[in-house]
């Protein structure tokens, strides 16, 4: 007779040997570095280009972002919609993000098609002409979409924690504002892509079943232009934190829940201490099982979701708690936070708790390093911040070692109440 | 040059399939180059087979699923002891559980699958806590953000009788708010049975293996009766259908669908492709005219839910502000006449045939989203399905995708919702 209450046996995941597979690496004739991945059984391909073009480099706001969005909006010999069209008709996406240091442009598509788009991508970083027409639609849409965003109290709440972090003129603090858009103008889009892109430091990451002879196809593309892989010279901005540690604001009256950001600064990931916190975090609020999600959501019913977590930046980050949870419960939850928090420093946590913990960590590594794209991401995320192999294998070390009295120790020094901004809007 | 793109989709996804004695059908998907194993769970319930005074069910339903079964007090935990991570969801059309974990601890995600198959703990803590939960989730997604409630009216207006005139969240908050431990267990036992049920086990695993744990696991469940799914028919609509609000949103919008043919009518694959020619880049008919062209709107998109019974086509976009509600609504309805007049042209068709090879390799790629597609097309009637979808897009040709565009882009056919900036 089967035995339902009996668990079956499982292999603890912290045993699993984890590799990770080793990238390719090669330099353009330009010394552009290519790192690639080249592995998978569908027959599809990812290219990005990654510059040092990110809001980092603004000198007014919203050049850096702008330039990025519209720099496949028209080149010398291709308006906008025959770019889009063409990359359609291969069925291909070719998408542009800008982001706090850098900037990419990527391309997703079936491998056999790749020969035929690279050139097409080279066209846009080469001679990309920024159409007046193209920017006042833009900015017409954007400062719309502003207006819509602006009505909702996650939007307003994600904003404010940033700048309260760091400082509206820092470009982890700052944000968009409609007289931004309004000062903007091609000449100066114009300059920062010449100085930034055509003229660039660059990085390439391509995953997939990639195309025989795909290294010569990247360097006939992208081996002569002047982009270069030296860094751009080195700039600092200095971080503001606000003065006032707690607000609450109504953005509307009619508002049925509240958006609450709990944040804390928190230093970059070559602090010795990150590794070890990544596993405190994880436990408090980083997972389904969190403590966090265990509480307030599955116990109290407050919110849909819950969740704590790192900010993704590369020279400082911050310690972040985030929920959208019911008006009237918005003060429940954050004693609810500060309740956990105040555990941390104070008991032990359990050694079966960790150990929940740490196999759930390392069997959802395992779960990312499933597929050429997931393992190329990785990689991108080292390269980009210093980093190599041994931060992977130091990282599952921590995750299997780190023991309750360091995770006590980090809560004392990192989960004090103190140090938190704590925001709500309504 | 674009004839010479005829292309055919070169990867097979193989599969084996058996049934258990209690009617269960378990699919095996062998992909042996992933250290992971993917186990899915669907079932043919969503919240079209709700009833109408108790919306919200199927949905409040999958939320419960994590609270509890009848030996086991918590599902999360376990799962996540073995390295694994799950989640779900609920449709208008059916339930989907999945979870991944490592290979090795596959055993640990059919002990879980199956307890909670055998029945649940039917905890009332569970069930006014997720109550809650709901309630925080409808607000954050439906009422605490602007035009929230475009679809809620939508298919209010689209639909007279066919369920889908609710959404998966519910008509409204009580419903949810009202639902009692005796409703769940009616609702369990009626739709969470094996018999109503499809098993698909993926990744790094053994059909043999998968035999015997899908025996051991899952053969005791009784096997409960076949739902039966008797769904009113939606009348065809004979007259076009109008709703005007003014809500605290700061651009007007505009929605308006027309009804289009079920999951598996070749009608489907044209509606689709008229969709990716309408809205689908930003080369797209609607996006290139109406945003960039005429700068009428600062978004529009067309699209279908992919819903299994008679579903809708819409076009949805925000007015630039200062642009006439008239003038805008003019601008659509000339792109949608220019569909019916002039047949598109062999390389537009092309494009938008290319695109959905495209999305299906793309899709294809993990292991966890092969697992719920075999699962999909099992539930439609047959797995195989999967493997020939793509020729039916190519079996589509000028003609059909006109003849088509005639048929529903019919003004009668069509609902419009207005929706003022106040």
């Amino acid at each position: 007779m089967l035995d339902r209450k009996i668990i079956p046996t499982i292999e603890e995941a912290v045993h699993f040997d984890l590799q990770l597979k080793n990238c390719d690496r090669f330099a353009l004739d330009n010394k552009v570095p290519v790192y690639a991945m080249n592995a998978g059984a569908q027959d599809v391909v990812m290219v990005e280009w990654i510059f040092d073009a990110g809001n980092w480099y603004d000198k007014q706001p919203m050049v850096a972002a702008t330039t990025n969005f519209l720099i496949k909006n028209g080149t010398t010999s291709k308006t906008a919609y025959q770019i889009n069209d063409f990359f359609e008709f291969h069925g291909a996406y070719l998408n542009r993000s800008c982001y706090n240091e850098t900037a990419s442009i990527t391309l997703h598509c079936l491998s056999k098609h790749l020969e035929t788009l690279l050139p097409v991508v080279r066209e846009i970083i080469e001679t990309s002409i920024f159409p007046e027409e193209e920017l006042a639609i833009y900015i017409q849409n954007q400062k719309q979409r502003l207006s819509v965003n602006l009505q909702k109290c996650d939007f307003i709440a994600n904003r404010l924690i940033d700048e309260y972090l760091f400082g509206i003129n820092h470009p982890y603090g700052t944000y968009s504002d409609a007289k931004d858009y309004d000062a903007l103008n091609t000449d100066l889009l114009k300059a920062f892509y010449k100085q930034y892109y055509l003229n660039g430091s660059c990085k390439i990451f391509v995953a997939g079943k990639m195309p025989t002879g795909y290294e010569s196809m990247l360097n006939k593309a992208f081996g002569t232009l002047p982009l270069h892989a030296d860094t751009p010279v080195v700039v600092e901005h200095p971080i503001v934190t606000a003065a006032q540690k707690k607000v609450e604001i109504i953005n509307d009256e009619n508002g049925v829940q509240g958006a609450i950001r709990m944040a804390r600064p928190f230093p970059n990931r070559h602090h010795p201490d990150f590794q070890k916190a990544h596993v405190l975090n994880t436990l408090f609020g980083g997972f389904f099982g969190s403590r966090l999600m265990s509480n307030i959501r599955e116990d109290k019913g407050y919110t849909y979701g819950i969740h704590s977590y790192f900010q993704n930046h590369v020279h400082a980050s911050a310690w972040m708690i985030s929920t959208e949870a019911g008006r009237d419960v918005c003060a429940a939850t954050i004693a609810e936070v500060l309740k956990e928090m105040e555990l941390l420093r104070n008991e032990l946590v359990d050694m079966e708790e960790l150990n929940l913990v740490r196999n759930y960590m390392i069997g959802s590594l395992l779960g990312d390093l499933d597929g050429p794209f997931q393992l190329i991401g990785r990689w991108k995320n080292y390269v980009l911040n210093g980093l190599d192999e041994n931060y992977f294998y130091k990282s599952i070390e921590t995750i299997k070692s780190v023991t309750p009295q360091e995770l006590q120790r980090l809560a004392n020094t990192y989960l004090q109440p103190d140090d938190f901004y704590e925001l709500v809007v309504i | 040059m674009y004839v010479l793109l005829q292309s055919i989709l070169s990867i097979m996804i193989q599969f084996d399939r058996f049934v258990l004695d209690n009617g269960l059908r378990v699919l095996v998907h062998e992909d042996p180059s992933t250290p992971m194993a993917v186990v899915n769970v669907m079932y043919d319930v969503g919240a079209r087979d709700e009833d109408p005074a108790q919306t919200g069910f199927a949905h409040l339903f999958e939320h419960l699923m994590f609270g509890g079964s009848v030996n086991i007090k918590d599902y999360d935990e376990p799962l996540q002891r073995a390295g694994g991570e799950n989640n779900a969801y609920t449709t208008n059309d059916l339930t989907n559980y999945y979870c991944q974990l490592p290979a090795q601890n596959i055993e640990t995600a059919f002990w879980l699958e199956s307890d909670r198959m055998l029945s649940l703990a039917f905890s009332e803590k569970s069930l006014a806590t997720q109550r809650k939960v709901v309630c925080e989730e409808f607000k954050e997604h439906y009422i605490n953000k602007p035009y929230g409630d475009v679809w809620h009216k939508m298919r209010t207006l689209a639909y007279t009788v066919h369920p889908y005139r609710w959404m998966t969240i519910g008509k409204e908050l009580s419903h949810v708010e009202n639902a009692k431990i005796d409703d769940v267990k009616n609702f369990f036992f009626k739709h969470y049975r094996p018999v109503n049920a499809i098993l698909v086990v993926a990744g790094n695993v053994k059909l043999e293996q998968v035999k015997r744990l899908a025996a051991k696991w899952f053969g005791p469940i009784d096997m409960g009766t076949k739902y039966e799914r008797q769904l009113p028919i939606e009348p065809v609509q004979t007259e076009a259908r109008k709703l005007e609000v003014q809500a605290n949103v700061p651009l007007d919008a505009f929605v308006k669908t027309w009804h289009m043919d079920a999951r598996l009518s070749p009608g489907y694959y044209a509606a689709d492709l008229l969709t990716e020619i309408l809205g689908g880049g930003a080369a797209s008919r609607l996006y290139q005219i109406l945003v960039k062209e005429k700068q009428y709107f600062s978004s529009i998109d067309c699209y279908h839910f992919g819903s299994l019974d008679a579903g809708l086509v819409a076009v949805d976009g925000k007015l630039v502000k200062g642009v006439s509600m008239e003038n805008a609504v003019k601008a659509v309805d000339e792109e949608i006449e220019k569909l019916k007049a002039t047949k598109i042209e062999a390389k537009e068709l092309q494009k938008v045939i290319n695109r959905t090879e495209s999305v299906i390799a793309f899709e294809d790629m993990s292991v966890m989203s092969r697992a719920s597609s075999i699962a999909l097309y099992e539930l439609l009637g047959d797995a195989d399905m999967m493997n020939t979808e793509f020729q039916k897009y190519q079996a589509i040709g000028i003609d059909d995708i006109h003849a088509y565009a005639n048929s529903i882009f019919d003004n009668n056919n069509s609902n419009t919702l207005l929706y003022h900036a106040q």
